[in-house]
């Protein structure tokens, strides 16, 4: 076996493990330890694929970024030996009966269809490409998802301002007898 | 470096996470568990573009450029998700999905 098979076959079981456990532990402190170890194993994956630039934002954003604020907001909202309440048996024997059969229809499918190999050159990916791409409005151009992007992020930015931020204390607390 | 592994591995594996991912959004209760599921959804659909991107038109950026606008789509959508949850809390004192039935301005 090639050592790439086997780095390959490392981070899928990692990547497979750990997202189990993501979903299904009741410690929702370590169920975000285990969502940071997936996606730097995507990470990983991004780097066997020869994506570095790809890989280096997948740990700036995802590994640094967002699993923090996630980290954050399970500190500020429960406390840390908090254990969630199990899962009801039903829904979650029905959950995973539709899960497993959607995942033998999508592992059945891809593996029904052949891809056609190709036998393009690989183009050279660094800095300067992306960039060039990113500002270009000819053909293989990006500049409009790009401009987009960043209207999105500012609006996003402004929104979270405007709905964290605390207001006028809320006098009637919600009733839970009301229907 | 990816002679010997099939572009089939790659998106068995992807359609593994986003299983688990979809598995996590019906079963978990708590707002916070429901966006780490949709990280994991949205983070096998990377796998997905960049496998393709790299298997079947290598001399193209399609994939990568998508993959980066949906990583971009997620850190605003995780953002705007974490301020409505924290102001959840604020109002209800809980983020348990089956507690928060009331819509409020």
């Amino acid at each position: 076996m090639e050592m790439n098979q086997i780095i390959f076959i490392l981070f899928a079981a990692i990547i497979v493990v750990f997202s189990i456990l993501t979903v299904t532990s009741r410690r929702i402190l370590r169920a975000a330890v285990s969502l940071l170890f997936v996606l730097v194993s995507t990470a990983g994956l991004y780097f066997m694929l020869n994506f570095a630039f790809l890989a280096a934002v997948q740990l700036a954003l995802y590994a640094g970024g967002i699993v923090v604020l996630i980290i954050f907001s399970i500190l500020l909202t429960s406390h840390i030996s908090q254990k969630m309440e199990a899962v009801d048996l039903k829904k979650s024997v029905f959950s995973a009966l539709a899960v497993i059969l959607g995942m033998i229809l999508t592992i059945t499918t891809i593996l029904q269809f052949s891809f056609q190999a190709t036998t393009a050159a690989a183009a050279e990916i660094n800095m300067e490409v992306i960039g060039k791409a990113m500002l270009s409005y000819e053909v293989d151009g990006f500049v409009l998802p790009f401009e987009l992007i960043s209207v999105l992020l500012l609006a996003a930015m402004v929104a979270a301002i405007i709905i964290a931020k605390k207001g006028s204390p809320v006098s009637d607390a919600p009733n839970p007898d009301k229907p | 470096m990816n002679n010997g592994i099939p572009l089939q591995y790659f998106l068995i594996l992807a359609s593994i996470m986003f299983f688990v991912g979809i598995y996590g959004f019906l079963t978990r209760r708590n707002l916070i568990g429901i966006l780490m599921s949709v990280e994991l959804i949205l983070n096998s659909v990377n796998i997905n573009f960049l496998a393709f991107n790299r298997y079947l038109y290598p001399d193209r950026l399609e994939g990568l450029f998508f993959s980066l606008f949906i990583i971009a789509v997620a850190a605003a959508e995780a953002a705007v998700a974490i301020a409505i949850i924290i102001n959840i809390y604020r109002r209800f004192s809980t983020v348990n999905v089956e507690h928060v039935n009331e819509m409020r301005f």
